[in-house]
């Protein structure tokens, strides 16, 4: 029982890691219509510039401003040069268009910060709590909860940023509808360059946890990867269904690891570790099949 | 002047009908198929067989499948590559465990088999559409490559998946030369590219076509949904195993699980996008783009190197790759969006007019 308690808090925590990364694509999903496939190549490249910039002699707070400051004139160009460029071409074209952009990263880089591994200091030891290892004999990572308090402050943040402020009103306006929110005279490019730039600074968010934790590498590209069981488990459009999903995703990952390859072994001999790779997928596609906008996805309606 | 089809007339529906109206095209078509069986083998040499011809041939079929499935079918697929594997791995199968079984027939129905998983995985298909769509083939990638890895049958128990392909034998001939693998593959890829193109134009194409440009209004006019979508992801999946079993087969001999990985299904779908989504010369067009680009710039780059004085690694020669690659496709995508195949269309629509445009 504490091992299976063990293993599913590990894998809420790293849900979160997920939900991180999940959190950009919903944040330009919802303001935009863009299914934005870089979103894992954004982590890389903000991880990278964090570490790039430390390289040069900055301190960790002023790399972190640097790496923002890059962010947010990425995604500013990203907005300008290609999706604007790309205004009401089919969602699929857009949706390639930052496959493209995703490689154009991932090129781009590693030429500029260089490609080699490197280790991130953010120091936070990834360490077992010592009163939870006597209490209760469960390793439950230092590290992974304050990721889990990251990300809580990040969705907070995010909310209040929606709900309460100006800039926040007019995005869900322009993620409610396009037109007419231009109508009512809200400028939907500078509120594209807002959404990119906040997308930016999540996906900073996420390259910090997951560069400190495995290392900045070419491997943080991937997080996308499992970002996106998240999302469609979660729904596109919704922020708390970003969370909810990545921790189902996690949780169900982690036991499924577990518990599914000793019987498989016991069926068919052989070994059968590395599921992870497939489970969240093959789990969040289920879940389509009874439910095909998500959890707290809208419902779709189509007109002819 | 050269390429006006005006006193073309037809006067029977077989002439009207026909897979190539303008005499034009027919004489081009049936040049080029000369040129590709008889031209080539006389002068290319074995570096161009198996490096660039082969591969660009197997690639060409394996985005023509790719391109029915997303471009006339409109249902975007990340998984192409894992079809191919399926296809690679079941025609390894069938030779393996079916005394005395012509080639030919095995590739078939490896290809048969990969359209059976092909369905298997576009069953969702009938409940999500576009994005969702799109992350659930991905399940498709990652699980049918997870499965051949693990499942040591598959592989006939040869340590991490590898597997060694038997020998071409056809009608009592074995294969050995690059040149006769060429004109094996370039047989295949001729019959099912025609086709293919064939198909798109019949009833099931139609069916594709409206389907892909609203799937409601396309059921609202008599279209049935289920069997259109799966028939395309099985005939899309059944020349993506093709591909597979002669990428096995002819191009490399040996294979490996992982080396048809989440890349592979990108470059190929960077191959209908560059040579144009809904085109099947656009397959071939983007397949050779693709396949030309990393050669062309292995080249040049360091020679540009060279002109500027900068140290350039092999590491930044791959990662200027990545670049170039991501970068063209968001160029084409803003200012081409039907790809070179729509190139292609433009000149065509020139030349007839020329030399008194109006």
């Amino acid at each position: 029982m504490n091992f299976f308690l063990e293993v599913l808090i590990g894998g809420l925590l790293s849900g979160v890691m997920y939900a991180l990364v999940a959190l950009g694509f919903v944040m330009i999903y919802k303001a935009s219509g863009v299914f934005n496939f870089a979103q894992g190549a954004m982590v890389y490249l903000a991880a990278l510039s964090v570490v790039g910039c430390m390289e040069k002699g900055a301190p960790l707070w002023m790399a972190i401003i640097l790496a923002f400051i890059i962010m947010t004139l990425f995604g500013i160009a990203t907005e300008k040069f290609v999706l604007r460029k790309l205004v009401n071409q089919p969602p699929i074209a857009l949706f390639m268009a930052t496959i493209g952009l995703a490689f154009f990263i991932e090129g781009l880089a590693p030429m500029i910060f260089g490609s080699e591994p490197r280790a991130l200091e953010l120091g936070i030891v990834d360490e077992p709590i010592p009163w939870i290892l006597d209490n209760w004999n469960m390793v439950i990572s230092k590290f992974d909860l304050v990721a889990a308090g990251v990300a809580a402050v990040l969705v907070a943040t995010l909310a209040l940023f929606f709900q309460y402020t100006r800039v926040g009103r007019a995005l869900r306006a322009v993620a409610d509808d396009h037109q007419a929110a231009l109508s009512i005279g809200i400028p939907l490019q500078h509120i594209w360059a807002i959404v990119w730039g906040v997308a930016g600074f999540v996906a900073l968010v996420a390259g910090m946890m997951w560069g400190a934790r495995n290392g900045v590498q070419f491997a943080l590209t991937f997080t996308a990867l499992k970002a996106l069981p998240v999302l469609i488990l979660g729904g596109f459009t919704s922020v708390p269904g970003a969370i909810v999903g990545g921790l189902i995703i996690g949780a169900s990952e982690k036991l499924a690891e577990i518990y599914i390859p000793p019987v498989m072994q016991d069926l068919f001999g052989g070994n059968f570790g590395g599921i992870e790779g497939w489970f969240p997928y093959v789990l969040a596609l289920l879940f389509l099949l009874v439910r095909p906008e998500g959890l707290f996805g809208e419902k779709h309606i189509d007109r002819v | 002047m050269l390429y006006r089809e005006a006193g073309q007339f037809k006067t029977t529906y077989a002439a009207d009908q026909q897979l190539f109206p303008i005499r034009q095209d027919r004489i081009g078509v049936i040049t080029l198929l000369v040129v590709a069986f008889l031209g080539v083998p006389l002068f290319a040499s074995e570096y161009w067989f198996s490096a660039i011809l082969i591969p660009f041939l197997i690639f060409a079929l394996a985005a023509l499948g790719l391109n029915i499935l997303t471009g006339y079918a409109g249902q975007l697929s990340l998984g192409s590559a894992a079809f191919m594997a399926v296809g690679a791995y079941a025609a390894y199968n069938f030779q393996l465990r079916i005394e005395g079984i012509p080639i030919l027939v095995s590739f078939g129905l490896a290809g048969l088999t990969a359209a059976g998983v092909g369905i298997l995985f576009g069953l969702p298909s009938l409940r999500i559409k576009g994005f969702y769509l799109a992350v659930a083939t991905l399940a498709a990638q990652f699980f049918i490559v997870w499965c051949l890895t693990k499942f040591p049958w598959l592989s006939n128990n040869s340590s991490s998946g590898v597997i060694s392909t038997q020998q071409l034998i056809i009608f009592g001939h074995e294969l050995t030369t690059p040149v006769e693998k060429y004109l094996l593959v370039l047989s295949i890829v001729v019959v099912m590219a025609l086709a293919a193109k064939n198909m798109v134009r019949s009833t099931t194409g139609r069916a594709w076509m409206a389907v892909r440009d609203m799937d409601v209004a396309a059921s609202v006019i008599g279209i049935r949904l289920m069997p259109t979508k799966l028939l395309a992801f099985a005939v899309s999946s059944f020349y993506c195993g093709v591909a597979g079993a002669m990428y096995a087969f002819c191009y490399l001999g040996s294979v490996e699980p992982d080396g048809f990985s989440l890349e592979m299904s990108f470059k190929i779908l960077f191959m209908i996008i560059i040579g144009g989504v809904g085109s099947i010369m656009g397959s071939f067009l983007g397949a050779a783009f693709i396949l030309l680009l990393p050669i062309f710039l292995d080249i040049t780059l360091p020679f540009i190197a060279d002109l500027f004085g900068l140290p350039f690694s092999s590491a930044t020669v791959s990662h200027i790759q990545i670049t170039v690659f991501g970068a063209l496709i968001m160029f084409f995508l803003i200012v081409e969006p039907h790809g070179l195949a729509r190139l292609w269309q433009i000149a065509k629509e020139k030349l007839r007019l020329w030399p008194f445009p109006h």
